[in-house]
């Protein structure tokens, strides 16, 4: 917010602000994602007792960039009687998709893309938009396995979004509001404001509140993993079936665009999580800057304290990834819609009931 | 209620492999499909045919143990003992005491690598790829006894016609029981880390259920055999080499989690065969005698005219070898009964009816391996 007036004030136009700030995620993201690869590599090496990358490097910490420099000498191969349009498209309707998820996410209270009052249902809308991406790429291979895995991974985003808004709905019945930033700033102060512990609601409601709380959470966090094609509901790049599922065809740089999607996508889910439960950018124990009377210091520990927050849960999604097998897709179907949504509905009634009372 | 039955449908045909990540080798299926269920599976084989049978014929008996290890490269050991036993009833020679307990020792050994590796591959096929590696580096340590056995780490030439090419070494029977000591809880922690778990028993359970008749109409040997319900191993009913003077029992499948002789069942019975592959170590190492290895070594392979069937219990089955000797220096014709390809046979039966991510799921459970399927 602060921000996006001091841009506003600089040059003296709002769209030219609202453009640069758009900006600001990649800045992050890029080298999100090169630390999260990395990342990736050294926890799947220690927990299968391995060394992992470790010549590039101190510790292999440059193996990343390594790795984008090959795939950018990488030859650009696009397959026979692919559609070359769609093809060429997909991977950037892929990743445009993940990335428009990041207009919504308040980084800290002087950054948020754009503070739209229905930030969620945005959020939610935009995850559509990967699918499309998804399907796209799939179609336009021409390869039966990239089909198989993008008609897959349709029916699992599209089936996995209902628990996602059901859980969503129960917090909005909670808080009566949509916007991610205002979220936020009602789970101030206090760890035990967070919206996992009840939110701001009167003490015997909160105490109440609290397992439904972390159901919803459970299962929001579920939901959130299928829609980011992580382990266990890896199905659509499914290794061992589909060799690589929706993106079997692609090299090079489009490649290297499916893989950033992937690692923007993970980080996105992680950050609406934690914004939505647990309390976003705001500092459990209070803030240094208040108390050393450093109002600038504010914002910055908000920010480290979202990506702390956001990076713990992308390694909780590493640490699944490397112990779990993986469900089969009817298997993945029947968890949704025989136990996630039916679960989703009957919390959602009761966190409804409880707010309704007013205890 | 619309009317669907004017509408058409097409079978869609999914060509698996030969190059595609879980085949277990050069293995091409070819897969009609109707939507994601399975209409047929069509096994092609023979892209990595070596002529084996056809090649002994211009070989002396000893320049074929070599080749026999090629086969099943994952029971090298396993294969030579096959081979070597075969050619010692055609020309009636008894082998001293000590080198029977090696070879049992060692293709004990080699039934727990090889059962490493396919357990290892099931996981990796269900999707958990951390007890793959885990398993491969216990596999390591196996390896590691037979390279500073015989110099090799997978194709050994150990197992000679009448012998050994050479006696263990001193620090050998240390280290095996080293290692048996160090296996048995790490069984345990397989059985924890995967065979235990939610999602990979959800994927196994019920999964391509081989009933026993089925089974033995086919052909099927070994653990695929014994995870539907029948106990058979031919180191208890055909006892070959010593395995008569060891105790151990032939674990066979219950159906635990699901049906008898489904896939969950043929991946248990291979880690309980290596518990009791364990005890046989354990008794072989501790009685093993002194002696010489090469003394029964004939200077000259020249087998009489006659022929001879013999067969052994290896880590994927019973592995059957045909020799006709013509009085020569070379086998007048080899013929090798391959139990993985007798398993492959059966993936048509096996596959009907489920899903695509299942045919890598029994693909995975019958444990072929292509090197001894093609030959």
């Amino acid at each position: 917010m602060i921000i996006y007036e001091y841009l506003s004030e600089l040059f003296g136009s709002s769209v030219l602000a609202s453009v640069i700030q758009s900006l600001f995620p990649l800045i992050f993201l890029i080298p999100f994602a090169l630390f999260a690869v990395w990342l990736e590599r050294k926890v799947s090496a220690f927990m299968q007792d391995r060394i992992g990358p470790n010549r590039v490097g101190k510790h292999g910490w440059l193996q990343t960039v390594a790795d984008i420099l090959k795939l950018i000498q990488k030859e650009d191969i696009t397959a026979a009687n692919a559609d070359k349009p769609l093809f060429n498209i997909a991977p950037v309707l892929v990743f445009a998709g993940s990335y428009l998820a990041f207009a919504a996410i308040p980084f800290s209270s002087a950054y948020i893309g754009s503070s739209i009052d229905l930030g969620l249902l945005f959020i939610v809308a935009a995850s559509g938009f990967v699918v499309a991406g998804i399907l796209m790429g799939g179609w336009a291979s021409n390869n039966k396995y990239s089909l198989l895995g993008a008609v897959r991974s349709a029916a699992q985003v599209v089936s996995y979004e209902i628990p996602t808004v059901l859980v969503i709905l129960s917090v909005v019945m909670l808080t009566g509001s949509l916007s991610l930033y205002e979220l936020s700033e009602m789970q101030t102060s206090s760890i035990h404001n967070w919206i996992l512990f009840g939110g701001n609601a009167p003490l015997l409601q909160k105490i109440l509140l609290i397992p439904f709380m972390f159901i919803g959470f459970i299962i929001l966090y579920i939901s959130s993993l299928a829609e980011v094609n992580r382990t266990p509901f890896d199905i659509p790049e499914a290794e061992s079936e589909l060799v690589a599922g929706f993106h079997t065809e692609y090299s090079g740089m489009k490649f290297a665009m499916f893989f950033l999607a992937e690692y923007a996508n993970m980080f996105a889910v992680s950050a609406i999580v934690s914004a939505i439960f647990l309390g976003g950018y705001q500092s459990p124990f209070g803030y240094l800057g208040n108390t050393l009377g450093l109002s600038w210091l504010v914002p910055i520990e908000q920010f480290l304290w979202f990506s702390a927050k956001g990076l713990f849960f992308v390694f909780v999604q590493m640490w699944l990834r490397w112990t779990l097998p993986r469900l089969r897709v009817d298997q993945l179907m029947a968890l949704c819609w025989k136990y996630l949504i039916p679960i989703a509905f009957v919390n959602l009634l009761i966190i409804g009931l409880i707010v309704l009372i007013k205890i | 209620m619309s009317d669907y039955s004017n509408l058409k449908t097409e079978e869609m045909v999914l060509n698996m492999g030969p190059q595609h990540p879980s085949t277990h080798g050069v293995l091409r299926l070819e897969i009609k499909l109707d939507g994601e269920l399975i209409v047929e599976v069509k096994p092609h084989v023979g892209y990595l045919h070596r002529c084996f049978e056809k090649h002994c014929e211009a070989m002396t008996y000893p320049q074929i143990v070599p080749y026999v290890d090629r086969m099943d490269y994952l029971a090298s050991m396993s294969n030579e003992l096959g081979y070597a036993i075969a050619v010692e009833r055609l020309m009636g020679i008894q082998v001293p005491e000590r080198v029977e307990y090696i070879r049992v020792i060692m293709a004990e050994l080699q039934r727990i690598a090889s059962h490493m590796v396919a357990l290892g591959t099931y996981g990796l096929d269900i999707g958990a790829f951390t007890p793959f590696l885990y398993l491969f580096a216990d596999r390591e340590r196996i390896l590691s006894i037979f390279e500073e056995t015989c110099g090799a780490r997978l194709l050994y030439n150990y197992i000679w016609v009448g012998g050994l090419s050479h006696d263990l070494h001193p620090d050998f029977i240390r280290k095996a029981k080293e290692f048996v000591t160090y296996f048995r809880p790490k069984i345990t922690e397989l059985n924890n880390l995967l065979s235990y778990n939610k999602i990979f028993i959800e994927r196994t359970a019920n999964v391509g259920i081989l009933p026993i008749e089925t089974a033995i109409n086919y052909g099927m040997t070994g653990p695929n055999l014994r995870a539907s319900g029948l106990k058979w191993d031919l180191r208890r009913d055909d006892p070959y080499s010593i395995y008569d003077k060891f105790e151990f029992d032939i674990p066979i499948g219950k159906g635990w989690v699901g049906t008898l002789g489904d896939c969950w069942d043929r991946y248990f019975v291979r880690v309980l065969e290596m518990e009791q592959s364990l005890n046989i170590l354990d008794q072989a190492l501790a009685q093993i005698p002194e002696g010489d290895v090469t003394s029964a070594i004939p200077k000259r392979i020249k087998p009489a005219e006659g022929q001879i069937y013999t067969r052994v219990e290896n880590p994927r089955g019973e592995l059957g070898y045909f020799i006709v000797s013509k009085g020569g220096l070379q086998p007048h014709r080899v013929k090798v009964r391959p139990p993985s390809f007798i398993s492959l046979g059966l993936m048509n039966e096996l596959c009907k009816g489920h899903l695509v991510a299942d045919v890598i799921a029994i693909l995975g459970s019958i444990d072929i391996v292509l090197g001894e399927v093609d030959r």
